[in-house]
This record gives structure tokens, C-alpha cells and sequence, in this order.
């Protein structure tokens, strides 16, 4: 059983490793030159040889992500709230939520650019504004689905439509939120990468897009890499979060306060 | 029908349901239920027996008649009142403990002492948890609890804030034979050691004339009362009684009427 489930974590790493295997291999049996798809190894070799020099870009990306992510969430577990506790708000708010979260936040880069200047501002707005609404979403749908039930209880000791937020409704939404938590951190590196290769100077996003036009394809692969290992790093960092916070819905025996 | 502590008088109540016409499910209903008295409702099944518990709590608002508690009209959730429902509606993210709690963080005067009194509060629980046989079970999480052990822990958090009045709606409908009669006898042991206003909606003749003093049967929808039975067995009461023959023919008579009443609704 204990070696079985060693395998099981094991496994997930075997996949890495495997696919940088047969990448390699692949890469090495049809002669694929460097500036078309580079060798695992030639990108891990950037990334050990050049790390001083990619440090300062990735704690850039890093904290602009971070800072985003923050407020997008705050922001939408706000709007979440209102659309989520009063049927009005959501019938009103809903549509107009749609519609801007259907424009490709492409677009809306040169906007905030125009706004507040090309460079950390614009990024961390990108990130923030594509992490609102999943969150929102997420949380509307854990308030708008308690049951009835359970605020009953609450209701009938006389307690206020606060009380009732508090008690029941917003413990109840934790489950949805952070659901939406996984979801939103990985957008919120698309969000800031989005930014950084058209209006910035410093970041992962921009390093990219340097390296991309000075055709240096090991380096553009060397911040993919990058991405989507602090990508993996705070997924998990939330999921165990999520696990901790509400075992509860996930019925884990071993949960407790 | 004056004096009495818990009162509906000739009410009317429709749900509406969006623009459509509405339910009407009661109509003309009125009852009396004197202080620390125990009173249930039977009747043919959506025949608005929870509806009148909720007008009593506070919980809807009558469209015409009089619902009174106390002597005072029913304007809002009344305070006074500990409720449990047929799913035990326990909070999932609290151990047993703290569901029980939960009234004495919302109700005056406990709520504003809560935070100094944590422990005398904790302390009243586990007693409480110990009258319906759950000690040892407190720190538990619902889901860890067998239905069984969720309907004694959600009694608990119906007496925890010592309710004046006891709202019960089915309390014992989804459980098993046995485990039902230990707990009308824990039940009844608690109402006859603190004697709050019960009144217990049912579909279980048994179980109304073994712990109520009075029975209301109603109608079928739209609902109103047609009989009243006292019910004149002796306390404590015990399961031998239940198959006496004086108890027995209560249950017929009780069984009779809720037939002819919904025999009436389908010729109607």
C-alpha cells in the first residue's frame, strides 16, 4: 500500500522527466535545429549558466503576478459577494461581467499603457483584471447555492442578514473560492506576461520577447520554463492551502481546526 | 382561545411562486397552545404543517389572521424559539461542538458575552451533549456523525440558548425505528425537566400521542385544523404504553380522520 503510493507521487515527475526524454531524443534523431526547437538540455544549461542575469526578471514577473492576483481577488471576491447575495446585483452586474471579461486582455494592454505609461503598473492591472472573474463566478455561485436550510437555522435565532453572510453564506463560498484561487494565480502569469511583452522593460514577459527577436530560441524556452515552473510552485502552494482550509467539503478525516 | 401562549387565529397563507396564481396553503387555520405545553400536528402530507411552525417562528408573515406568541403579534423571527428541522442542517465546517454553539453567538444576551463566557458555554454544551447520549463526540464533524447522532446534536443546538419554545418539524423523520424511540424518550425527558412551548409537526401518529398533551390533525391543502385531541396518558411515558389499548384507539381515531380528510381533497 505505502509503496504504492509512493509510485502515485512518483508518477507526475516520471511524465516530466519522460517527455524531456523523448523531447531530447526527438530533437537528436532529426537534427531539429536550435532556432526551430532547442534541446532540454541547452535550456536547462541557460537557465544554470544565465540564472544571475534571469533572477531580477523573474522576481519582477513574480511579484507583479503576486500583486495582481491579490487584488484581483479581494476585488472579485467583493463583486462575488454582492452578485452572490442579491439576485438584483446579479441580474444587472451579470451581462456587463460577461462582456468584459470576453475582451482579449490583448487589447486592453495599449489602454492601460495610454493610461499609466508602459512598465510595472499596466502588468499588475492585466493580471488583476483577468483573476476577477473566476473568482467572482466562483464565489456567486457558493453563496447563491447555500441552502436554504442551513441560513434557516440562523434566521429563525433572529439574526441579521450579516450574521448570516458571515456564519453561513461566506464559510460555505470558501470551497468555490478557492477553487477559483488555482484557477485565477495561473492566469494572473498570463495576465502579467501579457503586459510585459508589449509595455515593459523588465520581467520574464519581456526577456521573452528580446530574446525572440535576437533569435536566441534556448532563452525564449529558458522563460517558458521559468513560467510555468512558479506557475506549478503556486497552484500547488493553493491547492494545499484549499486542502487545509476546507477539508471540510472535501470530507478529509484527518481535517481539523 | 385567549391566554394562550402560542396563537394562530383564522390564517391565511399562499406561497407564490414568481407571477403565477401561488399555492394557497392555508386557509382558516387556528390553534392554541398553552405555556410549556407540548403540542403536535399530524395530518395528510402538504397539508401546511411546516408552513404553521414557520409562521410561528417568524420566519413568513400570514396573508390574512392573526399569529401571536406570547400574547404579542409575530412581526420577525422570534427570539425565544429553538428549531430542528428533519435534515439535521448541521454546519459542515463546524465540529459538533460549535454547531451547537452557534444560537449563543447570534442570540442577546449570550452573544455580547460570548467571548468571556466561551467556556461556561462549552461547559453547558457537553452537558447537553451528555443528556442525548453524545458525549465523547464534541469535537466530531457532521459528516463524521451518523444521522442518527446529527438529529441529537441538532436538539442540542435547538435547547442550547433555553428556548421558551421548541419548534420541531419532523425532527425524527429519516430515522430508523429504534434509534426514533430513544429519542422520543430523550426528548421527552428534556421537555419534562426544563418545560419549554413545544410544538411538533409529524407524520408519526406513535410518536405525536407518545410525547404530545395535545394533537391538532389538519386538513389536506389548503390546510386548516379539524380536530383537537388531549391526550390524557400519565408522564413519564413509556413504550408499553404505546400498545396499550387506550393508545391504540387514539391512534385509530387520529389514523380515521387523516383519511377521511384527504378521501374529502380527492373528491373535492
Amino acid at each position: 500500500m505505502r509503496r504504492r503510493s509512493l509510485a502515485r507521487r512518483s508518477l507526475p515527475w516520471a511524465v516530466i522527466i519522460g517527455m524531456f526524454l523523448v523531447w531530447e531524443a526527438l530533437c537528436r534523431l532529426f537534427n531539429v535545429p536550435e532556432f526551430v526547437l532547442p534541446l532540454p538540455s541547452q535550456i536547462f544549461e541557460v537557465l544554470i549558466t544565465r540564472w544571475e542575469a534571469l533572477l531580477p526578471h523573474t522576481t519582477q514577473t513574480l511579484m507583479t503576478t503576486v500583486i495582481g492576483f491579490v487584488g484581483g481577488v479581494i476585488v472579485g471576491t467583493l463583486i462575488g459577494i454582492a452578485i452572490g447575495s442579491s439576485r438584483l446585483v446579479y441580474e444587472a452586474m451579470y451581462p456587463l461581467l460577461v462582456g468584459f471579461y470576453s475582451i482579449p486582455k490583448v487589447a486592453v494592454v495599449p489602454i492601460l499603457v495610454l493610461w499609466f505609461g508602459s512598465g510595472t503598473v499596466p502588468a499588475v492591472i492585466t493580471s488583476l483584471v483577468i483573476c476577477i472573474f473566476p473568482v467572482v463566478v466562483n464565489v456567486a455561485t457558493g453563496l447563491a447555492t447555500t441552502e436554504p436550510e442551513l441560513e434557516d437555522v440562523l434566521r429563525a435565532l433572529g439574526a441579521s442578514k450579516r450574521d448570516i453572510l458571515w456564519g453561513v453564506g461566506i464559510p460555505r463560498s470558501m470551497p468555490y473560492l478557492f477553487a477559483s484561487l488555482k484557477i485565477a494565480i495561473t492566469l494572473a502569469f498570463v495576465g502579467t506576461v501579457i503586459s510585459e511583452t508589449v509595455a515593459a522593460n523588465r520581467g520574464i514577459g519581456n526577456v521573452m520577447i528580446i530574446a525572440s527577436s535576437n533569435i536566441d530560441v534556448p532563452l525564449v524556452f529558458a522563460g517558458l520554463f521559468i513560467l510555468a515552473f512558479m506557475g506549478i510552485a503556486l497552484y500547488a502552494l493553493f491547492a494545499l492551502l484549499e486542502s487545509r482550509m476546507t477539508g471540510w467539503a472535501m470530507r478529509k478525516t484527518e481535517f481539523s481546526m | 382561545m385567549s391566554g394562550r401562549f402560542v396563537l394562530l387565529d383564522a390564517v391565511d397563507l399562499t406561497y407564490r411562486a414568481g407571477e403565477d396564481e401561488g399555492t394557497l396553503a392555508l386557509e382558516g387555520a387556528s390553534l392554541g397552545v398553552g405555556r410549556g405545553e407540548f403540542a403536535a400536528i399530524v395530518g395528510p402530507s402538504g397539508c401546511g404543517k411546516s408552513t404553521i411552525l414557520k409562521l410561528v417562528s417568524g420566519l413568513l408573515a400570514a396573508n390574512r389572521g392573526r399569529v401571536e406568541v406570547a400574547a404579542r403579534p409575530v412581526a420577525g423571527p422570534v427570539k425565544m424559539a429553538g428549531m430542528a428541522f428533519q435534515n439535521p442542517t448541521m454546519l459542515p465546517w463546524l465540529s459538533a461542538i460549535d454547531n451547537v454553539l452557534v444560537p449563543l453567538k447570534i442570540v442577546q444576551p449570550y452573544r455580547s458575552q460570548f467571548k468571556q463566557k466561551r467556556a461556561e458555554y462549552e461547559e453547558r454544551a457537553r452537558a447537553l451533549f451528555k443528556t442525548v447520549g453524545l458525549a465523547g463526540f464534541e469535537k466530531r464533524f457532521p459528516w463524521q456523525l451518523s444521522g442518527g447522532m446529527q438529529q441529537r446534536a441538532s436538539l442540542c443546538r435547538a435547547l442550547i440558548h433555553e428556548p421558551e419554545m421548541l419548534l420541531l418539524d419532523e425532527p425524527f423523520g429519516a430515522l430508523d425505528a429504534f434509534t426514533r424511540e430513544d429519542l422520543w424518550a430523550t426528548l421527552q425527558e428534556l421537555w419534562m425537566s426544563r418545560r419549554p412551548t413545544v410544538i411538533l409537526v409529524t407524520h408519526d401518529l406513535r410518536e405525536a400521542a407518545y410525547l404530545a398533551d395535545r394533537i391538532f390533525v389538519m386538513s389536506a391543502r389548503p390546510g386548516r385544523v379539524i380536530a383537537a385531541h388531549e391526550v390524557p396518558f400519565p408522564r413519564p411515558r413509556t413504550l408499553d404504553m404505546t400498545f396499550s389499548g387506550e393508545f391504540v384507539e387514539l391512534i385509530h381515531a387520529l389514523r380515521r380522520e387523516i383519511s377521511d380528510a384527504r378521501e374529502e381533497a380527492l373528491a373535492a
